[in-house]
């Protein structure tokens, strides 16, 4: 049983939601709708859950002082700090459990939650992405070598594309003449993402489409039953 | 010196000083305007004055550098067009974002007659399948919590059907993927918008399927948005540098390669 009504629950929303689609008429489109804003609603809910589980993890990493904890004890001091100003002075126009903090926002020159965030949280953030930069190029150097014929065509696409994104690479090939204007980089650029990427692109989206459909398929029809947990 | 394995502390610094330079001493490479960029900015010249227009904010502070020149230079051409714009956000982090650029804005923009920002909604793909059926039972509130219906700019709005098109920024799922799955695929709404470069390529195939107005693929295309609206911002003064990021990337292949290829002949010889 306890495995039985979830299939058979599974079974009914997913032939309820594919009939929907086909006959958006009385009855399954009102049903499908309803079904629509259960999603929206519990989605909610799961953010809560999401965030007591993120909690807990962290405390008991740092309670059993388990390796790296001091991170953990990092997430757990950063969460409080938002969740609190948050919670007691609001952010933008909306007051929090003790109104909008006046002392605090003339202080900083805004909310402390959207200072924060304006302040620290948004260019820490700009920060880690950068870094990818650095290994980017450090990876580049020791990864990109010409050893066989197709890394040789790999490394040539990918410097003419890289090229064709920058200013630089527009500027290079600026002076072409008409009749040549199709080795400006940035137009040999667009001709390998429009044409060869794009082509190789739609396998893939086509492809994991099917997979898609495979395995919505499994669940509905209970084959697949590794998402209710256990063996 | 084994040019094979330079410390690659030297390569950071290289690209440090490569890109901090021409932030501080700019170099004015020429930009010029590809069709996909040309394509979101037709999109939105097409509109009327007047029309309602949907931003979504689907990326976090992480993609910003990137991103946020996209919004703010999609903004100002909306502004400048006198469109309604409305924003929303499949990112929670997207709404802080959004503001962000609505305070740099804000001298033309009046909340709730020309501009909303109606916050974060959870869900993705049902989220925008429920607002294509009824928005206002998705959004009864705005950022700030208001009921929407205090606000001239969403009277009326029923469904997508009350919207010029919408204009996806996004660094992932759910994101303009997302939008063109049921805003456009299933109710019809044009869908445009900006992605970051390395996402750019998953794009194309809808782009040549009709399904997306044209996209705005990262820093240099957001560059090529402003110069098409003549107002230059941080994505064209981050185009310098972006350029010297990839020489320096470029040279150290070669540099690797030559290096590969000296000591592979040096290897032939000493087994010789």
């Amino acid at each position: 049983m306890n495995y039985k009504l979830p299939l058979v629950i599974t079974f009914c929303a997913g032939l309820l939601m594919i009939l929907a689609e086909f006959i958006p008429h009385r009855p399954f489109g009102s049903i499908s709708a309803n079904i629509e804003i259960w999603f929206l609603i519990i989605t909610g809910f799961a953010i809560i859950l999401g965030q007591i589980s993120l909690l807990k993890m962290n405390i008991i990493k740092v309670v059993y002082k388990l390796p790296n904890w001091k991170y953990h004890l990092a997430t757990i001091i950063s969460f409080s700090v938002m969740f609190l100003v948050g919670i007691l002075y609001g952010m933008q126009k909306q007051p929090g459990l003790l109104g909008h903090g006046e002392w605090l926002s003339s202080a900083l020159g805004d909310k402390p939650f959207d200072y924060i965030f304006a302040n620290i949280y948004q260019h820490l953030m700009a920060a880690m992405f950068s870094i990818l930069a650095f290994y980017i190029a450090s990876a580049a150097y020791r990864a990109f070598i010409a050893r066989t014929l197709d890394s040789t065509l790999l490394l040539s696409v990918s410097i003419i594309v890289m090229l064709g994104n920058t200013s630089f690479g527009t500027s290079l090939t600026a002076g072409l003449p008409q009749a040549i204007k199709f080795l400006h980089l940035p137009n040999l650029s667009s001709f390998i993402m429009d044409f060869p990427n794009t082509a190789g692109q739609r396998a893939i989206l086509i492809g994991a489409g099917i997979g898609i459909i495979g395995s919505s398929l499994r669940i509905i029809l209970g084959i697949e039953r590794s998402w209710l947990g256990g063996k | 010196m084994n040019l094979q394995k330079i410390d690659r502390r030297w390569i950071f610094l290289f690209m440090l000083v490569g890109v901090m330079l021409p932030l501080i001493f700019p170099i004015g490479f020429k930009i010029e305007v590809m069709p996909n960029t040309k394509a979101v900015y037709d999109l939105i010249d097409s509109a009327k004055p007047g029309d309602r227009i949907l931003m979504s904010f689907d990326f976090d502070p992480g993609s910003g550098p990137e991103l946020s020149p996209v919004a703010t230079a999609i903004t100002r051409h909306a502004i400048e067009k006198d469109l309604k714009i409305v924003y929303l956000a499949l990112w929670p982090m997207g709404v802080n974002l959004g503001n962000l650029i609505y305070e740099k804005e804000k001298d033309n923009l009046i909340w709730g007659e020309n501009f909303i920002n109606l916050g974060y909604i959870a869900g993705g793909l049902v989220a925008i399948q429920s607002m294509g059926r009824n928005f206002t039972e998705v959004f009864p509130t705005d950022a700030n919590g208001n009921s929407i219906h205090n606000f001239p700019i969403l009277k009326d709005v029923k469904n997508f059907s009350d919207f010029a098109f919408v204009v996806s920024i996004s660094a992932g799922t759910p994101g303009i993927k997302e939008w063109i799955m049921s805003a456009g695929d299933k109710y019809g709404l044009p869908v445009t918008g900006g992605t970051t470069a390395v996402s750019t390529p998953g794009f194309l195939p809808y782009v040549n399927t009709g399904q997306l107005h044209g996209i705005i693929g990262g820093l240099k295309q957001a560059a090529e948005y402003e110069m098409l609206i003549g107002q230059p911002g941080t994505a064209t003064s981050g185009m310098d540098a972006q350029s010297i990021a990839h020489i320096i990337i470029i040279i150290f292949i070669i540099i690797g390669n030559i290096a590969w290829y000296r000591n592979r002949k040096q290897q032939k010889e000493a087994k010789k």
